[in-house]
């Protein structure tokens, strides 16, 4: 199949992916070289079949710290052209540039890579949504309306680099050694099928969102249904993509912290609820399963959600994916497997398997 | 001219070798096909009235009866066919208009038989509902956007800010449809509603009012407030779990009810509040209901008068329309909508309206639920489908298309003995269902009546959780409005399209 | 003590008047048990221990109440009418009865059939001793004949 063809069917449709993820985070905010998420996400080859890889760093572009980073692909400099002339409408661009990369023979057909250091033009008022918002409409106009361009990447402070391959390959391509970062996550896939676009490989993000995900979710079409009707519109068909816009309409918009939005994802079960002794807390956790049950995830995942203050981990109500949990000082580990953990971390303090459904929840310290 | 008789739709026929002359068909049958010449000893049947609802074939302690279809025919013709035929010929002896129970019989594309479920493989594991937790409980009533709350993250737990709207919960997505006392027997009633709590839904009162004896059970009931108001008064609304307002109905859009006064007997009389011996007539409007803003005057002055704490709901037919008047209903601020189908039961209607008016609940639900998404009100109102469903599988598509829940009618019927012979409206139904003639409805022990409907709600439930726990789905709430869980056979385009699914080979 | 018997009930609302009560009675007690054969061979029909009565809307099926101070029992001359002692029954010997018809005329309930051509009594219910479980209950389509334990609960067949 032409690449094309390929990219499209993966625009238009969902590819179920079996995965490896990993995460690093240090609570200090000290920051540290990907290196480490490098050879832990290596080392879960068995996870992967080189059909796309990707990371998430948070931390790497201090000198741009309070600017939106766009990391945008393009298949043709027409498609930049376009895009470029759109972002100029609404932004004001500090800075732009290719993304440096370098020259990987087995990576047969790489986009054009940019990224732009924006500010928006007229400002908003502070603590207000509207600046995000206006963020988020963008990001989601250039990949409904813009033929040929993707945004991957547009938080601030932060950055993802993916793309059609395995991730050691992804790694030397983007160089991901060279940059700094106080949370890494990494992302190595299996999709079940030949894939060709680089926009379909994951981490997924929006503004400093970003989502590593391993499973496949049975209540995809639900999730993508109440996400729209709560004015999101899916574009990439992934599960990722749902998962990310979950975590913002939540997080974000309803502000919920990661313990409540863990317990409306993988929502206890009615049984566990009646046990709760409180009468109140009983009558809460029946309002919030109320109330967004179509926000409820089935099927299995484990998945490394991470923003510029926390990195979380979570899985399924019954546990069907692999995660395992790790500390060690500042450091918190996340993994599918123990071993993506010990190859970097020898001595932690503590290894655990979190619980179905129960959060794995590291905060910026300060 | 030579007179036509009625059609003789069935025949009754009697093996000599079995029968023992017990006269138990000649006892039971309400329409006096059997009958026993004393002195030859002979039982003999007159086949013209039989209606088919072979009470008789399975009263019969040896197996000597079977109800056959008459095979006597008029020349075979894609136009005129028999049932064409003596529909005139009833109609140019009575000048009437002919009337016809239970749900539409016309061949209509039935959409379920071309929908198809998914099931996981190697990617996504399926989940043993005998093992493993499903959940089906759901809850009836407006969703807010978001949660309100205080003193997150403490020890002390959260505290809700407010209370949200009222909502029923149910152990299973499925509940008994609106029927009368009237339209059916205070026994079928009884069934009914026991097996509703047994079980944990709701049963409802159709436009009957509610009987005294039925109050056990109202912690369960929807109570209807239709166009004629019948038996509505404060203690009704106050004995509710919910109520609903009766527009219109699947099986007779646009049209009123009539139950003929010699149905209101003195328990229907005072059920109902009128008069005994007088004719029960529900208009076909409300006629304080000529637009959607009177419909939210009514919504509201409910909602006063049971002081918020019950969810209130309005029942329309499906028509052409639908969608956006559902949007209006949602608007209107009702906490719910029922949704009757073209394929909607009754227990009397004129057969020209019941057999061509309304549209099919499949395409109906699908267009609702669409547009309360489209305008971002889905979660303001739940969504409840009515109009045919025969089989758990039914279910579970309504529900992935949109539907928080479904009504049934005519399958909770056949539990109770029902053999849909249409004859509802005679109000000689053997089985003692649609009849208030104590002679019939004495046959439905509601005891067993009431373990029967349990059993088929049991039956249907554990069905959904094997189908749910296939698809690899451990709680009802992650299938419904889930259409990637649906795919289409043999449908077009446009067809697709309205249901919102992709058709069968293509992938996610 | 003697055991009290279990007893049959009749709940007359839901009693449908089709007397296949009678019809299973017949069969339990013939000899082939055989509704078919029981009816068409050619050995006589038994007469139903029951007695089935009916006014207008209304219909019941009534057997022997197997009374706890039976007055068949206490009044009969020759022993032939008498109470078992293992279950309580009320049972009645046909060698023993010489006709008298004395338990006709006590019975409370009218539920004692007379056999005029022998002069005997024919047909009591026996609450289907042979079989396990009575037969007019075991078959009542609406379960308006219910057998209860002698604490009034009732039992189910097995």
């Amino acid at each position: 199949m032409e690449y094309g063809q390929l990219k499209e069917r993966e625009r238009s449709g969902r590819v179920p992916s079996g995965c490896g993820v990993s995460g690093i985070m240090n609570r200090t905010g000290k920051v540290f070289s990907g290196d480490g998420i490098l050879a832990s996400i290596c080392s879960m080859t068995e996870r992967g079949n080189g059909l796309g890889s990707g990371y998430a760093g948070y931390g790497i572009y201090p000198e741009y710290a309070d600017n939106w980073c766009f990391h945008i692909m393009y298949d043709e400099r027409k498609a930049r052209e376009l895009v470029e002339e759109y972002i100029e409408s609404r932004f004001e661009v500090v800075n732009e540039e290719p993304i440096p990369t370098r020259k990987v023979d087995a990576l047969k057909y790489v986009p054009l890579l940019f990224r732009y250091f924006l500010n928006v033009k007229n400002g908003f008022a502070p603590e207000s949504a509207a600046e995000e918002d206006y963020v988020i409409k963008t990001a989601m106009d250039i990949n409904r309306n813009f033929k040929g361009a993707c945004v991957f990447s547009s938080g601030k402070n932060m950055g993802i680099f993916k793309g059609v391959g395995n991730p050691g390959e992804i790694g030397e391509f983007y160089r991901i050694e060279d940059y700094k970062g106080y949370i890494w996550t990494a992302h190595n896939r299996f999709p079940t099928n030949t894939v060709g676009w680089w926009g379909g490989a994951h981490p997924f993000g929006i503004l400093d969102w970003s989502v590593v995900h391993n499973g496949e979710i049975s209540s995809y079409g639900i999730n993508r249904r109440y996400l729209e009707n709560a004015g999101y519109y899916c574009t990439f068909f992934t599960d990722t993509e749902v998962i990310t816009y979950l975590f913002d309409l939540l997080g974000r918009k309803h502000k919920l912290d990661f313990e409540l939005i863990g317990k409306i994802l993988a929502a206890p079960f009615w049984s566990e609820i009646e046990r709760e002794k409180d009468e109140r807390n009983r009558e809460f956790l029946k309002t919030l399963r109320i109330i967004y049950s179509s926000a409820l995830i089935n099927g299995p995942f484990a998945i490394i959600v991470a923003n510029s203050t926390a990195m979380v981990g979570l899985n399924d109500r019954i546990k069907l994916r692999p995660l395992v949990a790790a500390e060690k000082g500042e450091f918190i580990y996340l993994a599918s497997e123990e071993s993506a953990i010990r190859l970097i971390c020898e001595n932690p303090d503590n290894v655990w398997m979190p619980d179905a459904g129960q959060p794995v929840i590291a905060k910026l310290k300060g | 001219m030579a007179r036509a008789k009625s059609a003789c739709e069935f025949v009754a026929e009697r093996d000599e070798s079995r029968c023992v002359k017990c006269q138990a068909c000649v006892r039971v049958c309400a329409n006096d096909v059997h009958s026993y010449d004393g002195d030859t000893g002979a039982l003999f049947s007159d086949y013209s009235k039989c209606a088919g609802c072979h009470f008789c074939e399975d009263i019969c302690p040896t197996g000597a009866l079977t109800i056959r279809r008459n095979l006597s025919d008029t020349r075979e013709n894609a136009n005129w066919t028999k049932d064409y035929i003596y529909k005139i010929i009833r109609q140019s002896e009575n000048g009437g208009v002919l009337l016809t129970g239970m749900g539409n019989d016309r061949p209509y594309r039935n959409y379920f038989e071309h929908i198809v479920l998914n099931a996981s493989q190697v990617t996504n594991p399926s989940i043993d509902p005998l093992r493993e937790p499903m959940e089906l409980k759901t809850f009836i009533g407006r969703k807010p956007d978001r949660i309100e709350f205080s003193g997150a993250g403490k020890s002390g737990g959260h505290v809700l800010k407010q209370k949200i709207p009222p909502q029923i919960e149910l152990e299973s997505p499925i509940m008994f449809s609106a029927m009368s006392f009237g339209s059916i027997s205070l026994n079928a009633c009884k069934s009914l509603a026991k097996a509703a709590c047994d079980f944990g839904v709701c049963w409802n009162t159709g436009e009957g009012g509610l009987h005294s004896e039925l109050y056990p059970y109202s912690d369960r009931v929807i109570v209807q407030i239709a166009s004629g108001r019948f038996g509505v008064n404060p203690d009704y609304l106050q004995r509710a779990a919910a109520l609903e307002i009766k527009v219109g109905q699947g099986a007779k859009p646009g049209i009123g009810g009539h139950l003929p006064g010699e149905k209101v007997s003195e328990e229907i009389s005072i059920t109902r509040m009128i008069p005994a011996g007088t004719d029960a007539l529900s208009p076909a409007p409300h006629h304080d209901i000529y637009s959607i803003e009177d419909l939210r005057q009514l919504i509201f002055a409910l909602k006063e008068a049971t002081g918020y704490v019950k969810p209130v709901g309005v029942k329309i037919a499906a028509v052409h329309n639908v969608a956006p008047i559902a949007s209006g209903i949602v608007r209107a601020g009702a906490d719910f909508i029922t949704v009757d189908g073209i394929r909607g039961g009754t227990g009397a209607a004129p057969a020209a309206i019941r057999d061509n008016v309304g549209i099919p609940i499949e395409l109906a639900v699908a267009a609702v639920d669409q547009r309360l998404r489209e305008e971002g009100i889905r979660n303001q109102a739940s969504l409840i489908a009515a109009g045919g469903f025969r089989t758990s599988a039914d279910i579970v598509k309504a529900i992935a298309l949109g539907a928080d829940a479904v009504y049934i009618g005519t399958s909770a019927l056949i539990s109770l003995g029902c053999h849909v012979c249409q004859k509802c409206y005679t109000g000689k139904c053997n089985w003692g269902i649609a009849t208030q003639d104590p002679y019939l409805t004495r046959r439905l022990n509601p005891e067993i009546g009431a373990r029967r409907a349990y059993n088929l709600l049991r039956a249907w439930s554990l069905e959904i959780k094997e189908m749910l726990g296939g698809m690899g789905i451990n709680a009802v709430e992650s299938l419904r409005g889930n259409r990637e869980q649906l795919r289409g056979v043999g449908l077009s385009e446009l067809e697709l399209k309205i249901l919102g699914i992709k058709h069968a080979g293509e992938s996610w | 003590m003697e055991r009290k018997a279990k007893k049959i009930v009749i709940k007359e609302n839901y009693c449908i008047g089709c007397r296949l009560c009678e019809v299973y009675c017949i069969t339990q007690h013939s000899k082939s048990k055989d509704i078919i054969k029981t009816y068409k061979g050619k050995g006589p029909v038994p007469v139903s221990g029951i007695c089935f009565e009916e006014k207008g809307s209304v219909s019941f099926a009534i057997q022997c109440r197997h009374c706890d101070d039976a007055p068949c029992v206490e009044n009969c001359l020759t022993g032939a009418m008498y109470r078992d002692k293992e279950t309580g029954r009320v049972l009645h010997n046909r060698e023993k009865c010489v006709g008298c018809w004395m338990c006709v005329m006590l019975c409370p309930f009218g539920v004692i059939k007379i056999d005029r051509a022998e002069k005997k009594v024919v047909s009591k219910c026996d609450l289907c001793i042979d079989g396990a479980f009575p037969a007019c209950v075991e078959h009542c389509p609406n379960e308006a004949i219910c057998l209860v334990d002698e604490d009034g609960k009732k039992i189910e067949k097995t």
